[in-house]
């Protein structure tokens, strides 16, 4: 009995056994229906074992929604909470919980997935190339975020989530302070997702050096590809601090050493410095690539070239440097000093000018322009002023002597969510808009996308500007209540009523893909918003190949060119239909991510037994790649013809 | 139409923020009660003028270029240009940044300085130095020259420099009192200094600003600003009534937990002693632990 005690929630309430049976429920209606409809055969063959590129993306999306769907339920009970002094709706301890879960989740599993979403999707498109350089890799990749995804979900019912903010400082995530196995899950499912994050890296990274189809240089590629090169350079030196600090928290909760703990040696700051030192560039991974979507966008409504391609990619390059040199900045209260202060002050105010050159020249490629507003750019236009606020309350927080009144207050609060939501998420969505016709052959509704994006931009508003009145009045972030007293009221239900209606513009979304996946034409070209790159130039749906013949790139807005440039500019004159080479498929990556799953499940609860057998499975699976003969196959040239000819004749 | 629309958005955001700002009282941090609080409050608002102008001129070109360049105001056969870049233009939008952040470069690391030294004005008093230690979820305030010790209620003489030297008998904490000045970080094993100084007498809302576990919303204390002549009748009356800080009834203050405010006389500086400013981990005395086992 003692053993099973170990997965009890130690602190239930209605809202968590509710939570349990829906996803009992939830698990239930999903096996059932795969089965009724025999739909396991097609689940294993054409999605668990893929490798190819475009699928993972897809899978990588998935998450990204349904994550995107529980954070926003914990962002509303947040707000709920707080809505009125002295609320009792949750308690500080599920306060606490439904914080720390808010932002993990939201930061690294929904924002992170969404752009390793667009990664996928996009870059082997936008370079001409087959798949990514290590498609096996990629399908361990997506299977080690599923698992540490999967499992961070279960702490919240068994076993307890974690409850010292997404930070997880310590001593207060030690031992000591945090009793339950919920921080364990957070450094075990972190270490987990991390590591496939890492290998992502890693395997964008060799893509875009090595992949590219003739002619296209690092200065011709397109400006999401060199925000995706910039984005997983900075996932390779970022990630393994994460791994190391990850590490060295696991063992101090689970195997007793004291590398963040107060005595004996330990230093609970040297936590703080390491997280940071990832979680600063992890900002920047997140922010880059949903600039470099921008950069797609905005030059297509406006029909235009980007403006200023050079400085575009030499202020990201900046930034990426910049963003490894300015992490104390998270705690300019520390005590550091303040020499240690002015440094990282100037660093951290130096980085907003690369990235105010990156708004002008948004802005400089409407100049001369046509421009149309269609939903993606909506997005855009409503991103550059909304965006243009955060970042310069960013500057407000980059002056450390002010910072003592702004740290960890509503201001701070305001500011993030600013920056990420109008800079990610509105990035996110308008890619998702502006790549919907590409990924499932028809169009969003253009009516209902503007009306979200409004809406959505109305309940940001409500529901983030009042924190920086709040902030600056001294509500302090991560309070479950407040009193009466303090005035803080007023302004804490307008953000609630915002987050309402943030809450209603994202079912906006989903009612519009139910309705255009009913009503939409299906008969649509490959490039139905006249773009200017790449992977505009393939056919839809994508073949698994992608390109029939790979195309010659001879300027920076390839595919425009070749519609418009004359003959000289045709990306796939004179090439012959050849065999294409292509990977296998493979089950194995699924697999060794089970064990991985065991083990650290295993691990969370100090199942040692369960453990060393999810760790020999992972190392069988390992020792069985390097032993496996695999070389791939080929579509044969009559293949690819009768492709082709199937839609609808796209070689000329 | 639509940049129509979105400036409607912002005039009512802006109408919105005007109205809340003008009818509640002044936000703490803007209703400064001392010189540090004062110089972050000038900053702050120096940072909302200079911001409101970068603002404004990224809304200004936006609201332009939008307006100016919309496809339904061209003629269907417009074919915009290829424009690669104009150093000047580029030049432009570098350099007026760049001296933005290098003028407000000089004005931080200027307001560092002061705010981590004796307050501007203060120099010539004698600090008062004051321990702050929390614990969960309390407020410890040591005043080793006056031999007294209070809890989650903190009396300081106005018209004199503080020093506050923080540190914590649990997870990290952020000892803050928004009029006085902003905050910094209490922690187990490193003494932080915090220079404060109150202009007046009167009362401030005091705060754990860093979450710090369940009751960390409501780890809050009442500061109370007096003049050096009731400052001393208190410390007098204290000795007189309070009963002693012993190493029993301090181990029991130190249990989780939230108690209203009580006053000691006698430290507990003596018996548990506080860590020290940035004392380098081998040279600490492991007989000096702080925190509870």
């Amino acid at each position: 009995m003692e053993f099973f005690e170990r997965f009890a929630i130690p602190h239930p309430s209605f809202l968590i056994y509710m939570a349990m049976i829906s996803i009992v429920l939830g698990a239930i209606v999903i096996v059932a229906g795969i089965t009724y409809f025999k739909k396991w055969g097609y689940l294993w063959r054409e999605w668990i074992t893929t490798v190819d590129h475009k699928k993972i993306g897809i899978m990588y999306l998935i998450v990204a929604l349904v994550m995107l769907f529980r954070g926003g339920v914990d962002a509303v009970m947040l707000r709920y909470q707080l809505a009125m002094p002295e609320n009792t709706f949750l308690d500080s301890q599920h306060y606490n919980e439904v914080f720390t879960t808010h932002g993990v989740v939201m930061i690294l599993f929904m924002a992170m997935p969404f752009i390793i979403f667009f990664f996928n999707f996009l870059v082997p498109l936008q370079i001409g190339a087959r798949d990514v350089a290590f498609p096996r890799l990629n399908s361990l990749s997506f299977w080690l975020f599923f698992m540490g995804m999967g499992l961070f979900n279960l702490s919240f019912i068994v076993g307890g989530s974690p409850d010292a903010g997404w930070t997880s400082y310590f001593p207060l995530a030690g031992n000591e302070f945090s009793t339950s196995v919920g921080t364990n899950y957070y450094m075990i499912s972190l270490q987990i997702a991390g590591l496939g994050t890492l290998m992502t890296g890693i395997n964008f990274m060799t893509t875009i050096f090595r992949m590219r189809a003739p002619g296209m240089t690092l200065m011709r590629m397109p400006m999401f590809t060199w925000s995706a090169l910039i984005a997983n350079v900075i996932i390779v030196f970022a990630f393994p601090v994460l791994t190391v600090a990850l590490a060295m928290g696991t063992l101090d909760r689970l195997a007793g050493t004291q590398f963040f703990t107060t005595d004996n040696g330990g230093m609970d700051m040297l936590w703080a410095n390491l997280f940071w030192v990832w979680g600063h560039p992890e900002v920047y991974i997140l922010i880059l690539p949903a600039f470099g979507l921008y950069s797609e966008i905005i030059p297509v409504f406006a029909r235009r070239n980007l403006y200023g391609y050079t400085s575009m990619v030499f202020s990201m390059i900046i930034i990426s440097v910049f963003s490894f040199g300015v992490w104390t900045h998270h705690f300019f209260t520390m005590g550091q000093g303040a020499l240690t202060n002015s440094v990282f002050s100037i660093t951290t105010m130096a980085i907003a000018i690369p990235t105010g050159v990156k708004i002008f020249n948004w802005l400089f490629t409407l100049y001369k322009g046509k421009i149309e507003m269609t939903t993606p750019m909506l997005y855009a236009m409503l991103f550059i002023p909304l965006f243009t606020l955060g970042g310069v309350t960013g500057v407000m927080l980059a002056m450390s002597a002010a910072d003592y009144q702004y740290h960890n207050s509503m201001f701070l609060v305001a500011h993030f969510h600013n920056v990420i939501i109008p800079g990610v998420v509105y990035a996110m969505l308008a890619g998702l808009t502006f790549y919907w016709p590409k990924l499932f052959g028809f169009m969003l509704n253009e009516k209902i996308g503007k009306a979200t994006a409004w809406v959505m931009s109305i309940g940001f508003v409500l529901a983030f500007i009042p924190m920086y009145i709040t902030g600056l009045d001294g509500q302090p972030r991560r309070g479950y209540t407040y009193s009466e007293v303090t005035g803080y009221s007023t302004l804490n239900m307008v953000a609630f009523i915002g987050s309402i209606i943030m809450t209603i513009s994202f079912l906006m979304l989903v009612y519009n893909i139910y309705y255009s996946f009913r009503y939409a034409s299906r008969d649509i070209s490959s490039d139905p918003w006249d773009a200017r790159s790449l992977e505009w130039a393939t056919n839809t749906p994508i073949p698994e190949y992608n390109f029939a013949v790979t195309p010659q790139i001879k300027s920076r807005e390839a595919f425009w060119d070749h519609k418009y440039g004359g003959k000289d500019m045709d990306l796939f004159a004179g090439q012959k239909i050849e065999r294409i080479h292509m990977p296998n498929k493979s089950g194995v990556p699924f697999i060794m991510n089970v064990f991985f799953f065991i083990l650290g499940f295993c691990l969370i609860f100090s199942i040692w037994i369960g453990a060393i057998i999810g760790l020999i499975g992972v190392l069988g699976c390992m020792l069985h790649r390097s032993f496996e003969d695999d070389h791939g196959f080929y579509f044969e040239v009559e293949e690819i013809e009768e492709i082709e000819r199937e839609k609808r004749g796209a070689i000329k | 139409m639509k940049a129509k629309m979105k400036g409607t958005l912002f005039a009512t955001m802006m109408a919105l923020s005007a109205i809340v700002l003008g009818a509640c009282e002044p936000l703490l941090v803007l209703d400064p009660k001392g010189p540090q609080a004062q110089r972050q409050a000038d900053d702050t608002m120096l940072l909302i003028y200079v911001m409101s102008a970068i603002v404004i001129a990224v809304f200004t070109i936006m609201a332009v270029m939008l307006y100016k360049y919309r496809a339904s105001k061209q003629s269907p056969d417009y074919e915009p240009p290829h424009i690669e870049g104009n150093m000047l233009v580029e030049a432009i939008c570098i350099g007026i940044p760049v001296i933005i952040v290098i003028f407000l470069s000089v004005v931080s690391v200027k307001s560092n300085y002061i705010v981590e030294a004796v307050p501007q004005g203060y120099e010539d008093t004698e600090p008062l130095v004051v321990y702050a230690s929390s614990s969960n979820w309390k407020w410890h305030f040591s005043y080793p020259e006056e031999n007294i010790e209070t809890v989650n209620y903190l009396y300081i003489p106005a018209g004199r420099a503080l020093e506050f030297r923080l540190y914590s008998h649990g997870p990290i904490t952020s000892f803050w009192i928004p009029q006085l000045g902003g905050q910094k970080y209490a922690m187990a094993d490193m003494e932080t200094v915090l220079h404060l100084a109150a202009d007046q007498p009167g009362e401030f809302m005091g705060r754990n600003g860093n979450f710090s576990g369940v009751g960390f919303a409501e780890n809050t204390f009442l500061t109370t600003a007096m003049t050096q002549a009731e400052f001393d009748e208190w410390v007098q009356e204290v000795h007189e009534t309070a009963e002693p800080l012993t190493e029993e009834i301090f181990e029991e203050l130190l249990e989780p937990g939230h108690l209203g405010t009580s006053t000691y006389t006698g430290t507990h500086l003596e018996f548990s002693p506080p860590p020290g400013p940035h004392s380098p981990v081998s040279e600490r005395d492991p007989n000096a632990e702080v925190g509870h086992e």
